[in-house]
This record gives C-alpha cells, structure tokens and sequence, in this order.
C-alpha cells in the first residue's frame, strides 16, 4: 500500500483539455470536491493495479527519444515562457501531468478526465432518465461499472472510430493543430484522422445527418481562447471510455485557451439535453503542453486483424 | 501480422522505465488483482500490437510440465512521453524472461504484466489498467 500513498502524492496534472461551455450555462468545476489519496476505484486489494504505480527510484519517464527512436529536445524545461501569441494555436501539443490515478501523459482512462468514472458520486454525470438507462446498457471495460472485456460492447472492440467528443475525452495523448485562413485542423495519432474546424464564420448545420466527428465551427472569443462548436455526431459512439453516451441532441464546446507560448489549456462540456439534466465539464483546463516543432507524434490503428488475435489469445479465455 | 509476431525487445533509453500505462484499452475485471505471480519462462513469441502486445512464453514447473502462457502488456504506440517503447526488438524466441503479473481469476495460463525482467536484467514496468 505504500505505492499507493507514493502514487497520490506523486499526481502532478499538466496538460489536460478541460471544458468548454454554451455561453449561458458553464458548470462550475467546483462543484468537485477535492479528495485526497487515490479515488475508490483504486482502493482496496482487488482494484489496487486501477491505479499506476509509483515510479521506480533511478529511474526517469523524462522523453529521451520519439516514437521512432529519434531524440527529442525538451522545448521549455526550466524557461519561462513567452507570452501567447495572437490567434495562434497551432503546434504540435501534449497532455501535461499526472492524473488522480497516477497516469501520466494520458487521459481519460476511467472516462472524461474531470468527470472519471471512479467511485466518486459527484463524478457521476447529471443523467436523465433515458440516459441513465442508455448508460446502463453500455458495457465497458472501465469505470466502475467495467465488466471483462469479452462481455462488453464498447464500439472501439469492434475498430469502430471513436467519434466525437470520444476523440479528446479518451486516451488522449497529444494533437497537432494545424491552422488556415479558414480552418482549424486538429491531427490526432489514434487512427491517424484529422477533424476539421471552420473559422470562417458560418453557422452550425441544423438538420445534418450524423457523421463519426460531428460538424464543427470556431471562433476566437479573445486575442487567445478558441471557442469551438460541434453537432451532427453519430450517437453510436460513447462519449468517453466508461460509456458515457449522448444522443443527436449533442452539442459539445471545446474552449482552447493558450495561456503563454508553450501551455495552452482545453474545457470541454457536454451539452446533451435528452441524456443530461444540464451541461457538464468533461475537460476542465486540462494543461497541455507545447512539443518542439521537430516533435513526431506516435501512431495508434486500431486493427480488426490485431483485434482478433487478442480476443482469441486473451480476452476469450480468461472469461470461459 | 507476421511482422508483427516478431519479437525482441529493446529498450530505448538509457533506462527502461514506464510509470504510466502505455495503453489503456482493456480493464482488470477479469483478473485477480489481489496477488501478483511471479514466473521465469523463455520467450516463444513477442507480438507488438494494438490494442496490446502479448508476449508468449513457456514456463516449465518442478515436474518439467510446460504450460504455454499469454501475458499482454502495453500497446505497439507507446507513448514516447513516458520514456518507454515496446518495440520488435525487444525481446526475441529463446530469451529468458521473469515476469511479475496478475493472473486471470478462471485459471487459465493468461497474465498481465505489472513487471518484467529483460534479459539483460533491465527491469520494465507496466502499470495498465
């Protein structure tokens, strides 16, 4: 157990994407309470591995080299950094910190990062009925209501896209933006896709049909903070890795708000009214952190072929 | 996949350290979190791959059984900012390996991985929920 005290103490967030919100309803993050220690879901023996393990003494998870192999150079350690520049988020960004189960450089583990399905009631979203039971007939593989996974039905098992907003709430680990006169282009490593983000000042389709990423317009609200817009998502996919799900109802906010040259933070809310009572935060100020321009981001397919071969080697048999 | 039933490890940096799970896809329900088993086994196959790589071993008992085992640890993506890579070359048939693992509560020859012992002694760890 004394992993455990190391692991809690050793939770330094950083980079995280945090909410964003319809101009007239923002949930208030401190509506959260602050815990101390390690949530429930990694308490006791049996849910002790939920949580990562304090690092080993010598040891370092300082980068050193890429994906490839290719040495990378930390851009910012122990500088400070310049000021924001205007409209301009582009680069190359990585989620900064440890999270409350210990991870680091990831998000999203135990579902949407500020609203982790961990045993904590008030992390439980404001379902309404339908989406209560719509929650109750997901199956993940994690969260607290995780099952084994040759008995869930998370889309991701079959090689389904994520979708939106599944894109940042799992797994998250780091993006490219890259910008246009028009557009916004966010570059994700999972599944190598991009989604595009107009900034060219039209409106959100009304009647769209549902496509995997949704239909997403911008615009910057300050000289710094990108306020996007999304609709049109396919209700297929799950919000975040613990099953939360939405409706075509679902409108989601992402607020990209660089707070100086290489940290920029990121507030996702959820807007879904047939599933949620209200508004909730997904991401809240989630840190991320600039990468230097040379940085290669890695690659994460999901691969039928590659699925198969785990379900039959692993997920199968442990479950007869 | 043939390539990718290739096995060998290698660490890339100076120290091969993971402090964070280098993927996160698949849940612990399955397995018996409450106690780690520790096993010495040589390495038949090492798959990097998603949503996790396996690496296949045979441990042989004290009465010279061989069970084939299957341990899964993290994704072929791992995530350079942790300071750790599975790759190919990590690990290769005929290697001589130690494992520290949780085991599947049905008892079948099925692990994950919280530790493991390369042969040249470096030690990587895998937290993956």
């Amino acid at each position: 157990m004394q992993n455990f005290v190391a692991r809690a103490m050793i939770m330094v967030p950083v980079l995280m994407f945090s909410s964003f919100a319809h101009a007239q309803t923002v949930p208030q993050s401190s509506e959260t309470k602050e815990h101390k220690g390690l949530p429930p879901i990694c308490q006791g023996e049996a849910n002790r591995f939920n949580c990562a393990s304090a690092p080993v003494e010598g040891q370092t998870d300082e980068p050193g080299v890429d994906f490839w192999g290719r040495p990378v150079t930390p851009l910012v350690n122990g500088q400070k950094s310049a000021a924001a520049p205007r409209h301009d988020i582009s680069g190359t960004w990585q989620v900064d910190g440890i999270d409350e189960f210990g991870f680091r450089g990831i998000l999203g583990v135990f579902g949407a990062g500020a609203m982790p399905s961990d045993g904590y009631p008030e992390h439980e979203p404001p379902y309404t009925k339908e989406g209560l039971e719509a929650y109750h007939r997901n199956k993940p593989v994690f969260g607290i209501d995780s099952v084994p996974a040759a008995q869930a039905n998370d889309p991701l098992k079959f090689c389904d896209p994520p979708g939106f907003p599944r894109d940042d709430l799992h797994r998250l680990t780091s993006v490219q933006l890259l910008q246009t006169p028009l557009q916004v282009i966010i570059l994700y490593p999972r599944d190598k896709h991009w989604r595009v983000i107009w900034a060219d000042g039209r409106e959100l389709p009304k009647d769209a049909d549902p496509t995997w990423d949704g239909y997403s317009t911008g615009k910057w609200v300050d000289n710094t903070t990108f306020v996007v817009q999304t609709n049109g998502t396919d209700e297929r996919t799950w919000l975040d890795n613990a099953g939360r799900p939405h409706s075509d109802a679902l409108r989601v906010e992402e607020r990209f708000h660089r707070v100086d040259h290489n940290h920029m933070e990121l507030t996702v809310t959820i807007d879904d009214p047939k599933m949620y009572t209200k508004p909730w935060v997904a991401l809240d100020k989630q840190a991320l952190k600039l990468q230097p321009p040379d940085f290669s981001m890695s690659e994460t397919r999901c691969s039928p072929s590659e699925m198969a071969t785990y379900d039959s080697l692993v997920s199968t048999p442990i479950v007869k | 996949m043939k390539d990718r039933c290739v096995f060998s490890f290698i660490a890339s940096f100076a120290l091969l350290v993971a402090s964070a799970p280098l993927s996160a896809h698949h849940g612990n329900a399955a397995y018996d979190a409450t106690k780690e088993v520790i096993l010495t086994g040589v390495v038949t196959d090492w798959i990097v791959a998603n949503p996790h790589s396996l690496l296949k071993l045979d441990v042989t008992d004290d009465k010279g059984n061989v069970v084939h085992w299957v341990v899964e640890t993290g994704a072929a993506s791992a995530n350079q900012a942790r300071g750790v890579r599975l790759t190919k070359q990590l690990l290769k048939p005929g290697d001589k390996v130690t494992v520290t693992m949780m085991v599947a509560k049905n008892g079948q020859p099925v692990g994950r991985i919280h530790r493991l012992v390369l042969p040249d002694g470096r030690l990587m760890v895998n937290d993956l929920p």
